[in-house]
């Protein structure tokens, strides 16, 4: 906050006095994303910490360089720079070389948000597009999935494909044949034993952060639940191979990126629409993207991309989801 | 008939999403651009341009099929069609101009800029190039314009953030917006794959 001559408080509203400021927001969902940082430890040993590290300096050291470079103040202690590292580092695999999460990291804090004026005016989320990138540029080391070994010592070589890649490429029937029965699976997915990015394979670990920044009242869930309602029921409808209304909802709910990216990315202060039920319509969108890709298009996980595609209709849905001003009286023609 | 409608489907959806001629072929960038500040204008050069690219589309195939084809001139294609396309467009101009000023204070004011507009010139060439039947030709006309719309309105809403936004000195303006340009274009290539014939 700035203060003029006369020693007067010059700000935008709101003029709510509260303890929440933007660090302590930042810092907090930084510290919920803690178990699937945890998770992702447990299976994919000290790789995981090295490449969620390097995410960390890569995106830290990129916000201070730009903004070192256009001569503005230096905003490293908000956390946004943390957390849009930590963000990176818990969607890449862990057998990733080192420069892949340096240069995505300067990708998305460098490019996306410090170029567009630093944190509140980027369009799109930073750590999707650090992802996206990294994907589009170095697709084989980025879609290498390591096997998760449990108990914090994974060295060993194997790498598999994700069960979202083999339910696309092989079908339902290999799916079983790898986890076992359905309920293994589901138990599986669940707990997070698979391949995937080194943070989104735990449910668990991630619904009980995200249950802390809901309990916080940090993220509302209009947009997460509009966008995994849409996702289940689009999975229903068209997932089966024998007809429609065959499709299983819970294997999509639960697998890939989706509650990362639907707690975690699309509920982005910055990037999604302010208005409500703008965010309703957003979470729809993103989890009607997400199914077509899923589904038809050459990738096989769509959240991402979804969120970024959304992401560029967030100005369009804000502008045309205004609602009525207050005492305002509607112009008759 | 279910065959050609899905054909049809497929060329429209290509030609708006998979292969948006902005975002994943990088053409028309000068209209793009230039029209792109605020949302009421990109409005306005989205409906002008769809339906020229629908006419213009229907037009070459025309002449293309049955003037050029049969005569052997197809090696002059790119000529005629730049002709064909400016005679049409700068005689709307003066059509409109005399029949309609309302309409054409609104949206003539674009029709000089997308005279010479080079997705203007490749759908035709598309058209040619692929051997499509007529009515294949308008869904790529339609499809193109209607994609180019998209772009025009979610990049005219996007600009409009921006314009608040603290961008540095070396960024303002132009440069910034082809950098959204390229972070939209590696969004959309979510949509990569989506028809594959």
């Amino acid at each position: 906050m700035e203060q003029n001559k006369q020693g007067l408080i010059v700000s935008v509203s709101p003029h709510i006095s509260s303890e929440e400021t933007v660090p302590r927001i930042m810092w907090t969902v930084s510290i919920s994303l803690l178990p699937a940082l945890v998770m992702g430890i447990y299976y994919f040993g000290p790789k995981a910490v090295y490449v969620t590290a390097l995410c960390i300096i890569g995106s830290m050291a990129s916000e201070w360089f730009v903004q070192k470079l256009a001569g503005k103040e230096i905003t490293l202690a908000d956390g946004s720079a943390f957390l849009t590292g930590i963000l990176l580092g818990l969607n890449m695999p862990s057998t990733v070389p080192f420069y892949i999460p340096l240069v995505s990291a300067f990708v998305a804090v460098g490019i996306t948000k410090q170029l567009f004026g630093g944190l509140g005016y980027n369009i799109f989320n930073p750590a999707l597009i650090g992802r996206a990138f990294a994907l589009i540029t170095w697709t084989r080391a980025m879609t290498t999935w390591a096997v998760p070994d449990a108990a914090f010592v994974a060295i060993n070589a194997k790498t598999t494909a994700t069960p979202l890649g083999i339910l696309k490429e092989e079908g339902m029937g290999k799916l079983l044949e790898v986890f076992g029965d359905k309920l293994s699976l589901y138990k599986e997915l669940l707990i997070g034993h698979r391949a995937g990015s080194l943070g989104e394979t735990s449910m668990i670990a991630i619904l009980i952060g995200a249950a802390f920044l809901v309990y916080r009242r940090y993220i509302s869930l209009r947009i997460p639940l509009s966008f995994l309602a849409t996702v289940a029921v689009g999975a229903w409808i068209f997932g089966g191979k024998t007809g429609y209304f065959t499709g299983d909802p819970i294997i999509h709910l639960l697998s890939g990126g989706l509650m990362l990216g639907a707690f975690y990315m699309a509920t982005d202060y910055v990037t999604c629409p302010t208005v409500k039920s703008g965010q309703i319509l957003f979470g729809i969108g993103c989890g009607f993207l997400t199914i077509l890709i899923r589904l038809k298009a050459g990738y096989p996980e769509g959240v991402m991309f979804a969120i970024l595609i959304m992401n560029c209709f967030a100005p369009l849905i804000d502008r045309n989801c205004r609602t009525s001003v207050f005492g305002a009286k509607k112009e008759k023609k | 008939m279910e065959k050609e409608l899905t054909k049809l489907f497929e060329i429209f959806i290509a030609s708006s999403l998979i292969n948006n001629f902005v975002f994943t072929r990088f053409l028309g960038l000068c209209i793009f651009f230039g029209v792109t500040k605020k949302v009421e204008t990109a409005v306005g050069m989205s409906i002008t341009f769809t339906a020229v690219m629908m006419i213009s589309a229907a037009l070459s195939w025309v002449i293309f099929n049955f003037i050029m084809v049969p005569l052997d001139l197809t090696f002059l294609k790119i000529v005629i069609f730049i002709g064909v396309i400016a005679a049409f467009v700068q005689s709307s101009d003066t059509i409109m101009r005399k029949v309609s000023p309302g309409l054409y204070y609104k949206l003539g004011v674009y029709l000089a800029l997308i005279s010479t507009n080079c997705i203007i010139l490749a759908v035709p060439l598309i058209n040619a190039g692929e051997h499509y039947t007529f009515l294949e030709g308008i869904t790529l006309g339609l499809g193109s314009g209607l994609g180019f719309a998209l772009a025009l309105v979610i990049m005219a809403s996007i600009r409009e953030k921006i314009e608040i936004a603290d961008v540095p000195l070396p960024f303002k303006g132009l440069p910034i917006s082809f950098v959204t340009t390229g972070l939209i274009a590696l969004a959309f290539t979510g949509f990569a794959g989506i028809i594959t014939s």
